[in-house]
């Protein structure tokens, strides 16, 4: 068994984060991923980045991604890719199985604090002809399209106007693909309106109040059958049109990735406006399970940016907890993360995450 | 509202954002249209406009407003919008004619010269384009910025261009 002081789980924006601000202040770190390469999804977000000078606005999510690895590198952590961590057991120690190609090795670790950021799954939606090959995850087309270079299809339908959907439809114009419609079954797109412009204007039509009801084809999506939504979300009879499509892309949520907090024994919280179940954790990013923190998308479905900010909370408090920053200190970079990531959860868009992080710190106290 | 519904503005909706200049500073030439209609926190083109014309304001949601005196059409904050949302409109490019800049991130790029389909905001061609400039600095960050210039009555619809070539 190997001993170490910070094992985090998921090398992602908010585990990176974490991992630098942690091993600035003196905390021996050891973060895994199961991937080849760590940054998660930024190195997808091949767009500029909203928010202020302080979030990084403007840069492109891949920029962001390569001068993440660099400070990693730059701070001493060790990063081991190819490792799925498997297991979590009673004091804090994690089985983690080491993909070397031919074989694999299984290694214990043993943990002072463990971080978990592994980020979240992406949702699908059932409907007759699902299974056929060419319907998938908006996740796996921008895998293919911006990690790998391959255009899953020529002519795509996107079901789900957020900014998954619409961003990952402009991508798709970049990579020469022709988005045949986007369809959102709310009466209103769901992401950010910029984003929606620029897909308008390369003109694909945006149909709110619209779902997909059928793929069809031989052994591959062929066809995709439209059909427009009333006020009950019910499909009305009469409304269907067939559109040719060779790829079905599904943008219609995540769900965080919450396997090993729950093996933890972690207690958990439903909150819709979060994405769903979610380990309950207080503002310095530790669970219900004394030692067990989260950070990322596991803590809630938001942004990149938001992850990172997650990330640095949690790395301060481990060091903090671990006897190598003192509390005043802590306090004071704490309150400077803290009013910026309140500042992404403001406005219109971020004041229903705003609310549902503050009741998951009231519920933390409760525990 | 067909920007929620649709993905593009009407005129309507267009007119009582902060960042959109008056008719009467439109006539007097090179200006950007901000075309920026929610709170959503973003303020990177605040900094990019050296003569601060661009005010975003103590909170980072807030819609950028344009001081149209202030600004002279440089054309810098277009590249600096995260979300494609800023223009510059001349509309005093020639006695007919109207020229539009916007942002652009597609292959292959059109050359100076080509003549190229209009698009309104819909995506819907309008009129014909003739591309003058196409400039793409480091600072742009990949980001290409497009000159067009269109017959004055588009001037406020065309925001981007079909390149025919890439249609053939």
């Amino acid at each position: 068994m190997k001993e170490v002081e910070l094992a985090i789980v998921g090398a992602g924006p908010a585990g990176l984060s974490a991992a630098i601000e942690a091993t600035k202040a003196g905390v021996q770190t050891v973060i895994f991923d199961e991937n080849s390469k760590a940054g998660g999804q930024l190195f997808k977000q091949i767009h500029k980045f909203f928010g202020s000078k302080a979030h990084q606005a403007g840069i492109r999510g891949i920029d962001i991604g390569t001068n993440l690895l660099a400070e990693v590198e730059k701070s001493g952590a060790e990063v081991l890719l190819g490792a799925v961590v498997w297991g979590l057991f009673s004091d804090n120690r994690l089985c983690v199985t080491f993909d070397e190609g031919s074989r694999r090795r299984n290694v214990m670790y043993k943990a002072k604090k463990i971080l978990l950021a592994t980020g979240a799954s992406e949702n699908v939606l059932a409907f007759p002809g699902w299974t056929l090959a060419g319907v998938m995850g908006a996740g796996a087309i921008q895998t293919m399209v911006n990690v790998h270079r391959v255009l899953p299809g020529k002519r795509i339908l996107m079901v789900g106007s957020g900014n998954v959907g619409l961003i990952v439809s402009y991508q798709l114009l970049q990579a020469g693909a022709k988005v045949a419609a986007i369809v959102e079954a709310m009466p209103k797109i769901g992401g950010y309106a910029v984003h929606a412009s620029k897909v308008r204007r390369a003109g694909v039509p945006i149909l709110t109040s619209h779902t997909i009801k059928e793929a069809a084809g031989k052994e591959k999506v062929e066809k995709a059958t439209i059909v427009r939504l009333d006020d009950k979300f019910k499909q009305i009879k009469g409304t269907e049109q067939k559109i040719d499509v060779d790829v079905i892309c599904l943008a219609v949520g995540l769900s965080p990735l919450a396997e090993l907090a729950w093996i933890a024994g972690c207690k958990f919280a439903d909150v819709p406006e979060l994405g769903g179940y979610l380990p309950i954790h207080n503002e310095d990013m530790e669970t219900t399970k004394a030692g067990i923190y989260v950070a990322g998308d596991l803590a809630g479905i938001e942004e990149a940016s938001t992850a990172i900010e997650e990330g640095r909370l949690a790395g301060i408090a481990i060091a903090e907890s671990l006897g190598y920053i003192d509390q005043a200190e802590a306090k004071e970079k704490k309150q400077v993360i803290l009013s910026r990531s309140e500042q992404l959860r403001e406005g219109p868009f971020g004041v229903s995450r705003k609310k549902a992080k503050e009741e998951l710190m009231r519920r933390s106290l409760e525990q | 509202m067909t920007l929620l519904k649709d993905g593009f503005f009407d005129p309507e909706e267009l007119k009582i954002l902060p960042g959109v200049p008056s008719e009467e500073r439109l006539k007097k030439g090179p200006v950007v249209v901000i075309e920026c209609a929610q709170e959503i926190p973003c303020d990177p083109c605040e900094s990019a406009c050296h003569k601060r014309a661009i005010e975003i304001g103590d909170s980072i949601i807030n819609l950028p407003k344009l001081n149209a005196d202030l600004c002279s059409g440089c054309g810098l904050c277009i590249a600096a919008c995260p979300g494609q949302a800023i223009f510059v409109v001349d509309m005093n490019y020639t006695e007919t004619e109207a020229t539009v800049q916007f942002p652009y991130e597609f292959l292959p790029r059109p050359k100076e010269g080509d003549i190229a389909d209009g698009l309104n905001r819909a995506g819907e061609k309008v009129c014909d384009a003739k591309v003058l400039k196409v400039i793409i600095p480091k600072k742009f960050d990949r980001t290409a910025v497009i000159t067009v210039s269109v017959p004055k009555e588009f001037g406020m619809e065309v925001r981007n261009i079909a390149n025919r070539l890439k249609n053939e």
